[in-house]
């Protein structure tokens, strides 16, 4: 068979169409430049009516909202999910990672938190602090110009506090706090937790004419039809195909690999359209990477030539190496005072209007970093699972456990919107021994070798999932709530989330000034292949206790700017 | 990987019932193929739609089955001069469709209703299902307290309480079951925080400081603008 191959060489090929391949649309196509983005999914507009879920009833599903077909409920916005009918992945016994792919335009900007935080000046020189993991070799007065830029392109609410490692912006006004969310604040003061607006890009008040404003419905997971929330589609590649950028959309396209010449640069890549099962081969000048950490970490290992026997960019060896994931722990609890609530609309905005970022004080904990935490409850709207915790929550008060008829029905509206979720997000060591490689005897359905994963926590992860534990049942005595389930034990590991689970990998195609110890320098360019570029979280050195997106964009951007300065001296 | 495979075999039962009823249509023209439903669009993918369609074309209970889950429905949420009955929002076609998308109910639905006609048969020497109201209040009554249950009853316990876990859901997810819920959202509105009056009633009061950082909703449709130091100033 043959590879059909296009004549056209694109100046750049952009492989996904997330956070960072959007912004990389954007800003390369302003810029002049001729760009294909190629997407491994199909074609979504979160304003298409045939698509939407936004303000859907849960009688609308069948399953009333079950997560038996998108893992995160039928009206979740993510097409895809842990597992891909035809696109697995493997372990190595005894290891642990779940992997989240979302196969569409736009990807897993879809249905994000959207909660948007910048890393801060610590966070990029955490080996100064604690001596483990490594600095980058970048600081945050490098990034800082490019948050801001960020913020004020997208749009995002919270408000500046000037702490000193959560830095300032440019934020739009934040949403009143909820009521369960007026407990939490009670709460966290009384162990000494601090509280503030969270930070979420949604627009509390328009930034231009193209996007809608917030109409509170909750649901940004849903992705917003009125394009009030960030998704890479609605805010970046659409807006950049409005203002007429040369951008050619390849979706249902699934890379396999970057093609190199005999001096190792890249020419261009090869997907296998899904449609048609064929393979195409697209050239030009530049290569950017923005398919994942892990999937632009499994095309590069997948891209061996005689230059790049082990891969592309791989002469450290350090690529798939480094992976690591946010820790997560999560507690729920039940508010007595919160009972026989009065009933209103309390939608608000899709997640939390308060948060609360790191607080501790290392002199006097057993585990580096840290975590911030983020708050759930409220009046929701029903969905599969609603009533399933009448008879352990009566059992918990005392109450009369099961039984039918009108005391259930008491039952239900008495307990309605009584609970409190609490989970921390916290920053794990990036370790060598943590990585995903090619397995070499699993093909998916493209005929494409996939990923075997290794992963393994440490006790440094274990021991902050502990202080977790012990800071939600603070608050909650605070708030004068109770804490359900188990404490988990050490043999649970602290009821630490499997690695994966919270969809924060990062690190596997890390950056740094020594091509030994690093796969890209500071601009996400290969040390290998200087027309070679990654946009998406693999180049982070360190994840802080930040989600990634607001920095995979900034340094995106940063990136960029870079590949556009570089073609104009031309350098690459 | 597991449900797949068993997709995959309720995909191959579909087939063969498919067979079956081309096979004998021709030469009985007369004989009505039962309708397969069509769902309402709910922004679903092609793959998706195959999916819900694959579920909607197999049938998991048997009659008998169906009738007993529309009976403990209704024991669980009856009607009212006040309410409406879990059949009066379709709660047992609910249980019937999730049985099939969320298989890990089906042998404990299954067993759990077999556990009941025959619990019933020791007790009333008949089937739940034509068992008097009073009779089955009776038996529902032994399984519907999972403190009081006796121990030697607790298979029934497990059913009960899943049976009454599905109706509440299936119920408090339908129009009606909402509306009696009371939840007020899924509609486009403007958030301006708890009503004052909630607040007070809870202790609460929204500190000047933190409402100095919210959204005003008198000039919440104007563009943000910033000064240098990101203050926001429109």
């Amino acid at each position: 068979m043959q590879i059909k191959e296009s004549p056209e060489t694109f100046d750049v090929i952009i492989v996904g169409s997330g956070a960072g391949g959007g912004m990389a649309t954007k800003i390369l196509s302003e810029a002049g430049l001729n760009i294909a983005v190629i997407e491994a999914g199909p074609f979504f507009d979160p304003a298409d009516p045939n698509t939407r879920t936004q303000l859907r009833w849960p009688y609308e599903s069948p399953r009333r909202g079950a997560g038996s077909t998108r893992p995160f409920g039928d009206f979740d916005a993510a097409y895809g999910g842990w597992e891909i009918e035809g696109e697995p992945y493997t372990k190595k016994q005894g290891t642990k990672f779940d992997w989240f792919r979302s196969r569409m335009l736009g990807g897993r900007t879809n249905h994000w938190g959207r909660i948007s935080l910048r890393f801060g000046p610590l966070d990029f020189k955490r080996k100064s602090i604690d001596g483990l993991g490594d600095d980058w070799p970048i600081s945050y007065d490098d990034v800082k110009p490019y948050y801001d830029k960020v913020d004020k392109l997208i749009g995002v609410f919270g408000s500046n506090e000037n702490l000193p490692n959560d830095p300032d912006g440019y934020f739009l006004p934040a949403p009143k706090p909820r009521l369960h969310e007026m407990y939490y604040i009670k709460g966290a003061r009384k162990a000494n937790v601090p509280v503030y607006p969270s930070r979420m890009s949604i627009l509390t008040k328009p930034i231009n004419e193209n996007r809608g404003v917030c109409f509170y419905c909750g649901q940004c997971n849903r992705s917003c039809s009125a394009y009030a929330d960030f998704s890479s589609g609605s805010c970046l590649i659409f807006p950049a195909q409005k203002s007429g950028g040369q951008i050619k959309l390849y979706t249902d396209s699934m890379v396999r690999e970057v093609v190199t010449n005999d001096s190792g640069k890249a020419t261009g890549v090869i997907f296998i359209n899904k449609i048609d099962r064929k393979e195409y081969k697209l050239n030009a000048k530049v290569v950017v990477l923005a398919a994942s950490a892990c999937s632009s970490a499994r095309i590069l290992l997948n891209s061996k030539s005689k230059v790049h026997r082990d891969g592309l960019g791989n002469s450290s060896g350090l690529v798939g190496k480094y992976l690591h994931d946010s820790t997560g722990a999560s507690r729920v609890a039940f508010i007595p005072q919160l009972m026989n609530r009065e009933i209103y609309n309390e939608d608000g905005v899709g997640g939390m209007h308060v948060y609360s970022p790191w607080w501790g004080n290392h002199k006097k904990l057993n585990f580096p970093r840290g975590y911030h935490i983020e708050v759930g409850g409220g009046l929701g709207m029903p969905a599969y699972g609603f009533g399933f915790n009448t008879n352990m929550l009566n059992e918990f008060i005392g109450g009369k456990v099961g039984g039918y008829g009108d005391e259930l029905r008491k039952d239900i509206k008495k307990l309605y919107g009584s609970l409190i979720w609490l989970a921390g997000r916290g920053e794990s060591i990036a370790m060598e021994s943590n990585y995903c490689e090619i397995d070499s005897n699993v093909v998916d359905e493209w005929g494409i070798p996939v990923l075997k994963f290794h992963y393994k926590w440490s006790k440094h992860e274990k021991l902050q999932a502990k202080h977790m534990h012990d800071t939600f049942e603070e608050i909650t005595d605070g708030m004068g709530g109770h804490v359900l389930g188990d404490r988990p034990t050490e043999d649970q590991e602290y009821g630490l989330e499997t690695p994966g689970r919270i969809i924060h990998e990062v690190g596997t195609t890390r950056m740094g000034d020594d091509p030994k110890k690093s796969v890209t320098n500071k601009f996400q360019q290969l040390h290998d292949a200087d027309n070679v570029f990654i946009v998406d979280a693999g180049p982070f050195v360190s994840q802080a206790d930040k989600n990634p997106t607001w920095t995979i964009l900034a340094l995106s951007w940063r990136t960029c700017d870079y590949i556009v300065s570089e073609l104009k001296k031309q350098n690459i | 990987m597991k449900r797949r495979d068993s997709i995959k075999s309720i995909l191959l039962g579909s087939v063969a019932t498919g067979i079956a009823i081309n096979s004998c249509a021709p030469s009985d023209p007369s004989v009505d193929l039962p309708k397969i439903p069509e769902l309402p669009p709910y922004g679903r993918t092609e793959k998706e739609k195959l999916r819900d369609q694959e579920i909607l074309e197999t049938n998991f209970f048997n009659e008998h089955e169906l009738s007993t889950i529309a009976v403990l429905c209704d024991i669980i949420l009856p009607k009212s001069d006040k309410y409406n009955s879990a059949s009066d929002v379709d709660v047992k076609e609910f249980v019937d469709f999730i049985a099939r998308d969320i298989e890990v109910h089906q042998i404990p639905l299954r067993g759990g209703i077999m556990w009941l006609d025959s619990y019933s048969n020791k007790k009333y020497n008949k089937e739940f299902i034509v068992c008097t109201n009073d009779e089955q209040f009776d038996i529902c009554n032994q399984i519907a307290y999972p403190e009081q249950t006796k121990p030697e009853l607790k298979s029934g316990e497990a059913f009960f309480t899943r049976m009454r876990n599905l109706t509440l859901t299936g119920y408090y997810t339908s129009k009606k079951g909402i509306e009696e819920l009371g939840y007020k959202g899924n509609t486009p509105n403007v958030w301006d925080g708890v009503p004052e009056h909630i607040l007070r009633k809870h202790g609460f009061k929204y500190e000047e400081e933190w409402l100095a950082k919210c959204v005003n909703n008198s000039n919440r449709t104007d563009v943000a603008k910033w000064d240098d130091n990101g203050n926001l100033i429109s």
